[in-house]
């Protein structure tokens, strides 16, 4: 049985479609149109399986855009999404965290990959994507740049609003500071916030990290400091929620 | 509407371009909430009036009331005891506000960092847009948290504001504390009224107000059913109409629509169909008109079936002791009710973590929305103990933390859906 996930972020809309392995993956930009992103996913993942739509047995949606998808079988939330795929990469692990375009999210799982309890940051874009790229634009900056950074001395950074980091950043670029030394303080920030929504529980000795966000090494081991535990990344961390979905469609 | 009540809002000094804004809105927004829910019972019909003319013809009533001399108290909670108002043949309102409509011009003379519902109260009467602020001769204050506390003080200067003193433990000498603010509080009713509280007069508002909490207890009971017969949006906005509305007439219509809510459970007939995951709302108070969260939790599939909130059971489980026939036993029975009351502003309130257990069993509960409004420190901060608590206890539980706006409606849907699909299996 084949079937398709696809997941339209904020950011980024991914798809996987899935026969008991990963059969294919794509991602794209989703743009303006949450719908055009995922039609045009949809063709894509389905060349590169090799396979035409009336091959695939079912297609679910997930992500902020699932519900302005005509063509899926069911919308499930990322949550869900998220745990299953983070489960079927990590069968052992019972915590995940999913840093994505517009929102973070902690989630505790059962040995099934059933969610058992899930935080998600509030309305602001603190500890997300939107926050690092606003940050590396800020700094003049690539995403990919900030990926391998030293964290050895990184200057503080004290706010958390995307707004006034971001004039904390202009104000620590004009005292003088480099611009890497910054971007090492913004990545720490990031995961003190990150580490924050895991709240009091206790961390257990891995934890998984997907979303665009954990291809950011250096952030991974921030991420690590900060929670006293080992990350365990998936080799295309962006794809996760398509793939939960994509497995939810087995079921 | 039918009567044009702008002469009567011009004369209570409001600002008629400002409010025809406001009330313009609320019949669409009214509309796709309320009316296009299917399976309502026949009596809701009531309710569906009372908004029609929620700044009409209550109001009119009220100031007929007035114009016989009897006093409109304006109030912001559950603790202050309307039975001494109505002995004196006056009205009490519930002016507590949940629109974001007003929060900007609350926003004017107060932070932005406090809570919304005392920036939308606040801003109701600095922007003219409430005639329940206006109709009230007084309004009665309370010191529940600090934001309340200290937004009495600006209130003051736009409204004559009392305010009474709760204290924040349950102890022998709290009692004695609030006992003595419930009898300067008859004192300021009679010398306002100019009427002498008897213990007859008393004993009949006692007895009044209980009513009301009965009534509400019974709708409540008839949401414990599975299938539930009325969805948590009606019967919220029921517990919301419960402080505007005529006591007497409000009992009236809504033991009649309990009895055709009893006849639905005896027939097995809800608005939902039976096994719709049912969930308690448990935190802070959700005046009319915020009604975001009920909205958000119904239209993806589940049913509010309580709430334990100041807009639900906090407000009507308990009773003032009816048998007391001396007006100091009469006055310590009003005073204790309060003290029964399981708020967060109490420390320590461990009670409120025993009520949500008991109610989640009774209610049938599938899982529990832990609603605290942005900002609101002394519910926010509890969460840590129920939360633990009812993980004890094996209940589901997520904390949703908004306001009265609508831009995280989205971001809500989301949690409200993806703990709808944790909670399925």
């Amino acid at each position: 049985m084949i079937t398709v996930g696809i997941d339209v972020g904020s950011t980024a809309t991914k798809a996987v479609a899935f026969d008991g392995t990963i059969r294919a993956w794509a991602i794209r930009p989703t743009g303006w149109s949450p719908k055009d992103a995922g039609a045009s996913i949809l063709s894509e993942v389905l060349d590169q399986a090799g396979i035409v739509q009336d091959d695939v047995t079912r297609i679910i949606g997930t992500g902020y855009g699932r519900i302005s998808l005509p063509f899926i079988d069911r919308a499930v939330t990322e949550i869900t999404c998220h745990a299953q795929g983070a489960h079927w990469c990590f069968p052992d692990i019972s915590m995940i965290i999913d840093v994505g375009g517009q929102d973070s999210k902690v989630i505790k799982i059962n040995q099934t990959g059933k969610v058992i309890q899930f935080q998600m940051n509030d309305k602001c874009a603190a500890g997300t994507g939107r926050f690092l790229q606003v940050m590396a634009q800020a700094l003049g900056m690539e995403l990919t740049e900030m990926s391998a950074l030293s964290l050895a001395d990184p200057v503080t950074i004290n706010s958390m609003c995307t707004v006034f980091a971001e004039s904390e950043v202009i104000s620590l670029l004009a005292a003088g500071e480099t611009k890497e030394r910054i971007a090492a303080g913004l990545l720490l920030a990031v995961a003190r916030r990150v580490a924050t929504l895991a709240g009091a529980r206790t961390v257990p000795e891995k934890v998984a990290f997907t979303g665009g966000v954990a291809k950011n090494q250096s952030l991974c081991q921030a991420l690590e400091g900060e929670l006293q535990t080992k990350i365990c990344t998936p080799a295309e961390p962006q794809i996760i929620g398509a793939l939960g979905a994509a497995i939810i469609g087995q079921k | 509407m039918s009567v044009d009540y702008h002469k009567m809002w011009s004369e209570l000094g409001m600002n008629l371009e400002k409010h025809d804004q406001f009330l313009g809105a609320v019949p669409s927004i009214y509309g796709s909430l309320f009316m296009e829910q299917s399976n309502r019972p026949q009596n809701i019909d009531y309710y569906n009036f009372v908004m029609s003319e929620v700044h009409g013809l209550r109001v009119k009533e009220l100031l007929d009331l007035q114009s016989t001399g009897a006093k409109i108290v304006g109030t912001f909670c559950v603790f202050v005891p309307e039975e001494l108002v109505l002995a004196t043949g006056g009205a009490c309102i519930g002016l507590c506000a949940g629109a974001q409509f007003s929060v900007p011009t609350g926003e004017k003379v107060l932070p932005r960092s406090i809570c919304p519902l005392i920036k939308s109260s606040l801003g109701f009467k600095l922007g003219g847009v409430c005639p329940y602020f206006e109709v009230s001769d007084f309004i009665v204050g309370e010191t529940t948290c600090d934001g309340k506390k200290k937004a009495w003080e600006i209130l003051n200067e736009y409204h004559p504001t009392y305010v009474m003193e709760l204290p924040q433990k349950k102890e022998a000498s709290d009692r004695q504390l609030w006992l003595a603010e419930v009898e300067k509080f008859k004192n300021k009713m009679e010398q306002e009224s100019g009427v002498t509280i008897t213990p007859a007069k008393l004993k009949a508002a006692i007895k009044l107000a209980n009513a009301r909490r009965q009534v509400l207890k019974r709708l409540y009971n008839c949401r414990k059913a599975d299938p539930t017969p009325i969805s948590g949006k009606d019967a919220l906005l029921i517990s919301q109409l419960a402080f505007f509305d005529d006591p007497v007439r409000f009992i009236d219509k809504t033991s009649a629509l309990c009895t055709e809510l009893e006849q639905r459970i005896a027939e097995g007939k809800g608005v939902m169909p039976k096994g719709a995951p049912r969930i308690l709302i448990t935190g802070t108070p959700m005046p009319l008109p915020s009604w975001k969260l009920h909205h958000l939790i119904e239209s993806s599939g589940a049913v509010v079936v309580c709430e334990e909130s100041c807009t639900g059971t906090r407000y009507f489980e308990t009773l003032v002791d009816e048998t007391a026939e001396e007006l100091p036993q009469q006055l310590t029975a009003i005073s204790e009710r309060a003290m029964n009351i399981n708020c967060a502003c109490y420390s320590p309130n461990t009670g409120r973590i025993d009520d949500i257990i008991r109610l989640a069993k009774e209610y049938q509960v599938d899982g529990v929305i832990y609603y605290s409004l942005q900002f609101c420190q002394t519910y926010g901060i509890e969460y840590y103990s129920v939360e633990r608590a009812l993980q004890e206890a094996g209940i589901p539980v997520i904390k949703i933390e908004s306001d009265f706006s609508d831009e995280d409606a989205g971001q809500l849907q989301t949690r409200i859906q993806a703990f709808l699909e944790m909670i399925k299996e």
